[in-house]
């Protein structure tokens, strides 16, 4: 059986890649599986959590499942918004939405 | 499952939702002519869901503690129903454009969908419960803030807030997971008692922290908020200013309160030094600003730096404080944005030097912005120089000397940039001033109403005693 902390010790390595591409990477779509790595790392800490620690209770799965549905509706408006700016720009670099600044 | 308590305690939402659905079907089935009166109607039902829900009563929880209402949230809710009129009132003249005209009901809908998601984001009893009130708050914010689709500034402005957005929930997410983690349980009252301080809880206390304290947009998380602000619609940017984020800093002062509570100590100290450093950030970066609503985005961090002070000690004098607070601010930042609309539904002009010789030309418009200014930087005989003073009194009471200094300092540095925009309209000449107009009939109801509050709120002491008697804290 593996042990608790590998999962953990996973997650925290997706939770932390997250934050870099989000700081680092310069396309809206990317900025975008970055903030994605982050969500999906929370979901593999809850099930861990709930399997390892509290296996008689449900609060956690049901925690996970419902933090996917959810964001995959911030994913689907935020695509939906990202396309609108292709169309008003023609790209989606981040260094290109500099009209509003300081 | 009893459902027969579901009437008294959800009975804010269950309208509110009743008022959705009656707003969609209207939207569906009405003619071109009976489309007219939409704005009239939406105002209507608004103003009947507002009177129903006035009264507070008892308090109680739903679904095993899922849910639960208080007085105290049947006051907040009336007052972030108030701020949705106003700014649906407002948002009218923009609402009757060419390019706007057949999306009406969709603002109306996804407005009052955000203030649905306020409403359980506020009663939440379970983390569960809020997670998804915020995002129920936020995902149609984040609609709302890129609706002109065919102006690239909109579009900008959406995408700065929804990463930003989904960002700050992924990391308040993360804390809430270490919180579960160490505590079994979701529910408030349950992780209150298992709290125990460990290192672990602490960095899940500030993880959670920062996602509540990136929708009051204070300063380490507050860059998403000028972009957004200023190329939001100027309708939607009054309703972030003031609905939003009052619902979240009452939001925020509850889970304090009621979860964190045994760790008191440690999230002074973090609130301590966001505080100071919202308020005087913010302040020296609006000192610097040429658009009005950039302007205005800085003001509204720092008054949300004001806010934290009634938070800081927990009291209950602090949630009184708070609340009435965000009531004067709700007042007096609408005002502002009612004028600002106006002027930009008229002229298409936000900047500041476009207001110089604003008093020659539109004399009652300029009285109304005075006035507001006057309020938001706290000057004496209106209604913001009352809630400060009780923001103040709360950290003072809890020993906070030093940081209401600070606070204190700062509002001189805050009266200096209200009163450019004051001199600018009175002093300033001007060769081409913004000509005459009068403004539309429901932009000039919602201005009456907030100057109302400007002048009466602060005065009337029966407000603030009414918001007093419900108030809970540490």
């Amino acid at each position: 059986m593996i042990r608790m902390e590998y999962y953990l010790i996973v997650s925290t390595i997706m939770m932390f890649v997250g934050i870099y591409g989000f700081v680092t990477r310069r396309n809206l779509l990317a900025m975008l599986i970055s903030v994605e790595l982050i969500l999906n790392s929370v979901d593999i800490n809850f099930v861990v959590f709930n399997r390892f620690l509290f296996p008689g209770e449900l609060e956690g799965f049901f925690f996970a499942l419902f933090a996917i549905g959810v964001s995959a509706a911030e994913t689907a408006v935020a695509i939906a918004i990202i396309i609108n700016i292709y169309r008003n720009l023609r790209n989606i670099q981040v260094r290109n939405l500099r009209e509003m600044k300081w | 499952m009893d459902y027969t308590n579901l009437f008294p305690y959800m009975q804010a939402e269950i309208t509110l939702i009743a008022v959705i659905v009656l707003i969609f079907l209207f939207d569906l089935f009405a003619g071109e002519r009976a489309r007219r009166q939409f704005p009239a109607l939406v105002a209507g039902l608004l103003l009947v869901q507002l009177l129903v829900n006035i009264l507070p009563h008892g308090s109680g929880q739903l679904f095993g503690g899922m849910f639960r209402y208080e007085a105290m949230h049947g006051i907040v809710k009336s007052i972030l129903t108030v701020g949705t009129l106003l700014v649906c009132l407002q948002a009218t003249p923009w609402l009757r454009r060419e390019d706007t005209h057949h999306k009406q009901g969709e603002f109306y809908i996804l407005t009052l969908s955000t203030l649905l998601g306020m409403f359980f984001m506020i009663g939440a009893g379970n983390f569960l419960m809020f997670f998804l009130g915020l995002e129920l708050a936020s995902v149609p914010m984040a609609c709302l803030v890129a609706f002109d689709k065919y102006k690239g500034h909109s579009a900008e402005a959406g995408a700065k807030y929804i990463l930003c957005a989904l960002f700050a929930s992924g990391l308040m997410l993360y804390g809430i997971s270490f919180l579960y983690g160490t505590t079994g349980t979701l529910y408030f009252d349950d992780v209150a008692q298992r709290l125990n301080g460990s290192p672990l809880e602490v960095m899940a206390l500030v993880f959670f922290f920062a996602g509540l304290a990136f929708k009051i947009s204070l300063v380490p998380f507050h860059l998403w908020t000028a972009d957004t602000y200023q190329g939001a619609p100027t309708a939607v940017t009054a309703y972030l200013s003031v609905v939003s984020k009052g619902a979240a800093a009452f939001t925020l002062m509850t889970i304090l309160v009621k979860v964190f509570g045994p760790m008191i100590a440690s999230w002074q100290t973090v609130l301590y030094t966001v505080t100071v450093l919202s308020i005087t950030v913010a302040n020296l970066f609006a000192i610097r600003q040429k658009n009005l609503k950039r302007f205005f985005a800085f003001s509204s961090i720092s008054q949300a730096g004001y806010i934290m002070l009634a938070v800081i000690g927990g009291s209950a004098f602090g949630m009184t404080s708070l609340v009435f607070y965000v009531l004067v601010y709700l007042a007096a930042n609408l005002a502002a944005f009612g004028v600002i609309a106006s002027i930009e539904q008229h002229s298409g002009k936000v900047c500041i030097e476009d207001y110089n010789g604003l008093y020659r030309t539109n004399p009652r418009l300029t009285v109304v912005m005075t006035l507001a200014l006057f309020s938001l930087a706290g000057i004496p005989p209106f209604a913001g120089f009352f809630s400060k003073f009780f923001v103040f009194a709360a950290a003072f009471r809890s020993g906070f000397h030093l940081l209401v200094f600070i606070a204190l300092l700062n509002t001189v540095i805050s009266l200096y940039y209200y009163l450019l925009i004051v001199k600018a309209m009175y002093i300033n000449p001007s060769e081409q001033p913004i000509p005459a107009f009068r403004s539309e009939r429901g932009v000039r109801i919602s201005l009456v109403c907030c100057l109302a509050g400007v002048l009466l709120l602060g005065v009337v002491s029966a407000v603030y005693d009414g918001i007093n008697a419900f108030a809970f804290g540490l």
